[in-house]
């Protein structure tokens, strides 16, 4: 895009993109150290994702301030307007990913049973690596404004939500088998439910680049795969 | 002041003064207003006002007309002796020196601190010699020398693309936003170190104003700026600090970042908001 | 009748009145070019500029009091216009706000419309009667206290319609005061002030009063300005008045060339005046 004849203003929105791709790279790291402390029940590992949030905290004030004294001081208009707009919408989303990272690590320090799924983890592992690959690919959609990117990202949620859904069923299926197994499980629960949030989050980041390149909001009906509300449990009386 | 008392500040003669004003960067004032009464005859237009410049930073000053924004620039340098009844009381200092001294040579403080008008006002004569003009009388150059001086107030200016095939053509030939480029230039010509800007945009067009905005952040690399603005847009995109004024009084100076997201004085917010009655 | 009604009909009256009253006032004037130019090319001839004034009932022309006034006129406009510019200067730029300004302005209004055949009296007690004799050097005199209040006064008047802005931006620059003049408002003001001294010359060119008592006149060719001189107002008067026909038809001649330079100048005068418009 041609430049402003005013340069300090495409410092500032250059300044709000690099960070906000900063805070993306954060955000991924979080993830996959989260989900590997949570592999390993590597408590080191999880207090270090734990202490790691506040960096990304921090980020998303700098992104918030930066973008209110740009909307104050260079007066924004159109794609400017909601380009500024969309670095304050998709650091809060990050910021909330960041926050859900740092919710698996926490319970990697509580996790005091040896139960142990090999299913579960692979199926956790699984959707870990589709919401990282889904918020490698929005961030990238971001960064070179790539509309087709941002709707591939925003369609791929179905996936993330059946693995989800089959996670459910199993840990469902445990915590029936053996009431010890309760604790740790809804703590698993917890970590794919945290899992799933996150990808939701992708698709509200490519929900924002669309609104950015386009003008306006994502309006297709989205393909909905997360039937864990509405799952009865089979309960024998 | 780290504390503010709000009922004061509701409507206080003592002007506010954000703590962060001066002391980030450790800058240094190389304009200092103190406690200047400013007179039209009996009319007391400025009510001792106590304003920093700082070095190689850009000062805005916003506030509604008649405020008596422009009456400040005006007395920085001494520009108000040109008319009888109008007389400034108080200490302006400059590098540490009190310009208001009777004693003051005017040309020479002129020189050190040259102005920018609401109006382009282009010298009936060509663009060369609009800006060589000034340096002639304080410099003796040669030919080359002058030659390489007009170009570089050009350049700087951001108007040499435009007029070095048409030098020798009048100076009013030019579009408004070019004329007021070539009055900078020449300002810049003879090598002051403060820029007074008195609403310098207020008669050009959207593009004209993002060019000298534009210029007015390529200076301050190398001048101490102040700049008088109705717009106050335009006060939030090129400066550092704002001073707002209001009937005469300096009501809040501070970071322009503060002043624009969260003034202290209500007036400020008022006035910045456009809620002024 | 409605009130828009009402309206129109007095906008039509009154329309109608200014346009009679513009082509009265213009009619007038058409009629006396009309006259002069009929009588006056009539007469004209290539002797007119080449041979002097005749004795009544013979041939000749006008070339000594055509020279005259050139004379006079270039004099009067070399004591004049200096005086003018310089205390047009001191009224606009140094002492625009003194008090002395306005009570000169206020002698400069007065001398502006004092009657020349004044003037003409004046400078005929003061050089006149102390030298003894009409001299041309009196007439250019008379004239050029004729020509004096015309050019300080368009002068201020040009000086002060250079926008103050001009002026500060200017001084802003350091400029001393004399650069600020000699530079930036003279440039500004040129055309205006060269407009003046133009109509100055123009309001001189057709004077007679005041060379009735000064210069007199002069039956032959003479440079000598301490002498007698001719000029063609004086000369018009002069033969207009007399009997003889040959004088009379010199006489119409002498008016149409008066009229011409009068209107070349005019003419200067506003495309000068359009040039700085324009600028």
């Amino acid at each position: 895009m041609v430049d402003h004849t005013h340069k300090a203003f495409d410092t500032d929105l250059q300044d709000l993109g690099r960070m906000v791709a900063e805070m993306g790279g954060l955000a991924e790291q979080q993830i996959s150290d989260a989900a590997d402390a949570l592999d390993r029940r590597d408590l080191a590992a999880a207090q270090r994702v734990i202490a790691g949030d506040a960096r990304i905290d921090a980020l998303q004030r700098e992104v918030e301030d930066n973008a209110i004294l740009t909307i104050a001081r260079r007066q924004p208009m159109a794609v400017d307007l909601r380009e500024v707009v969309g670095a304050l919408r998709i650091s809060n989303d990050l910021e909330r990913i960041g926050d859900l990272a740092k919710n698996i690590a926490k319970r990697v320090v509580v996790l005091d049973s040896e139960f142990r799924s090999q299913q579960v983890m692979r199926g956790v592992q699984h959707m870990t690596e589709l919401v990282l690959s889904q918020i490698k690919d929005v961030l990238d959609a971001y960064a070179r404004r790539d509309l087709q990117k941002a709707v591939a990202v925003w369609r791929a949620d179905e996936e993330v939500d059946s693995v989800n859904n089959s996670l459910f069923r199993e840990l469902l299926t445990y915590m029936m088998e053996d009431p010890r197994n309760i604790g740790i499980c809804i703590h698993l629960l917890f970590c794919a439910k945290n899992i799933e949030r996150m990808g939701d989050h992708a698709t509200n980041i490519a929900e924002t680049v669309y609104y950015m390149i386009e003008g306006k909001a994502l309006t297709d009906e989205r393909p909905k795969g997360d039937t864990t509300s509405s799952t009865m449990v089979p309960f024998d009386a | 002041m780290t504390s503010i008392d709000v009922s004061s500040s509701m409507r206080s003669t003592t002007p506010i003064v954000g703590s962060q004003a001066g002391t980030a960067g450790n800058l240094d004032e190389k304009v200092s207003v103190r406690g200047v009464d400013f007179y039209y005859g009996d009319n007391r237009a400025l009510k001792s006002i106590s304003v920093p410049l700082y070095d190689r930073r850009v000062t805005a000053f916003i506030g509604p007309s008649g405020c008596g924004k422009s009456t400040l620039l005006r007395i920085l340098n001494r520009i108000y002796d040109l008319y009888p009844n109008q007389r400034a009381e108080g200490e302006v200092l400059l590098d540490g020196e009190n310009i208001l001294n009777p004693g003051q040579d005017l040309n020479l403080l002129r020189a050190r601190v040259g102005m920018v008008f609401q109006k382009p006002t282009p010298f009936p004569m060509s663009i060369y010699e609009n800006i060589a003009f000034g340096i002639r009388l304080y410099e003796s150059l040669s030919k080359a020398d002058l030659d390489g001086r007009v170009e570089s107030a050009l350049k700087r200016a951001a108007l040499w693309n435009e007029v070095k095939d048409k030098l020798s053509q009048n100076g009013l030939s030019l579009s408004g936003g070019q004329q007021q480029r070539l009055c900078i230039a020449r300002t810049v010509a003879v090598r002051p170190e403060v820029i007074l800007l008195d609403e310098p945009c207020s008669a050009l067009d959207p593009i004209s104003t993002a060019k000298i905005e534009e210029l007015i952040d390529e200076l301050k690399s190398d001048y101490t700026i102040a700049i008088v603005t109705h717009n106050m847009q335009q006060a939030a995109r090129v400066s550092d600090r704002t001073a707002f004024m209001y009937l005469g009084e300096l009501v809040e100076f501070d970071t322009t970042s503060k002043m624009f997201t969260s003034p202290v004085d209500q007036r400020t917010q008022d006035y910045i908001t456009g809620r002024f009655g | 009748m409605t009130l828009y009604a009402r309206r129109r009909a007095a906008n039509g009256i009154v329309m109608s009145l200014s346009l009679g009253a513009t082509v009265v006032g213009l009619g007038w004037l058409v009629l006396v070019l009309g006259a002069l130019l009929w009588n006056g090319f009539g007469s004209l001839s290539l002797a007119v500029f080449t041979e002097m004034t005749p004795p009544p009932g013979a041939q000749g022309g006008l070339l000594n009091p055509i020279i005259g006034s050139l004379m006079m006129s270039a004099v009067a406009v070399a004591i004049g216009t200096p005086i003018g510019i310089l205390a047009g200067t001191y009224m606009a730029e140094y002492g625009r706000y003194s008090y002395l300004t306005s009570v000169v302005r206020f002698i400069n209004d007065i001398l502006l419309s004092a009657p020349s055949i004044v003037i003409g009296l004046f400078i005929y007690e003061v050089v006149v009667r102390p030298l003894g004799h009409f001299s041309g050097i009196a007439g250019s005199l008379a004239l050029a206290v004729l020509v004096i209040p015309v050019v300080v006064r368009t002068t201020e008047d040009m000086l002060l319609t250079v926008p103050r802005e001009l002026r500060e931006a200017a001084t802003a620059l350091g400029l001393p005061r004399s650069h600020v003049i000699a530079n930036v408002s003279y440039r500004a003001a040129r055309a205006g002030i060269i407009t003046g001294i133009l109509l100055a010359i123009a309001r001189i060119s057709g004077e007679t009063a005041p060379l009735l008592f000064t210069a007199l006149n002069n039956q032959f060719f003479s440079t000598d300005m301490t002498a007698p001189l001719s000029s063609l107002p004086v000369v018009i008067f002069q033969f207009a008045m007399s009997p003889y026909p040959d004088w009379q038809k010199l006489a119409w001649a002498g008016a149409l060339i008066i009229t011409f330079a009068v209107l070349a100048l005019s003419i200067s005068a506003r495309a000068l005046a359009a040039t700085r418009n324009t600028q």
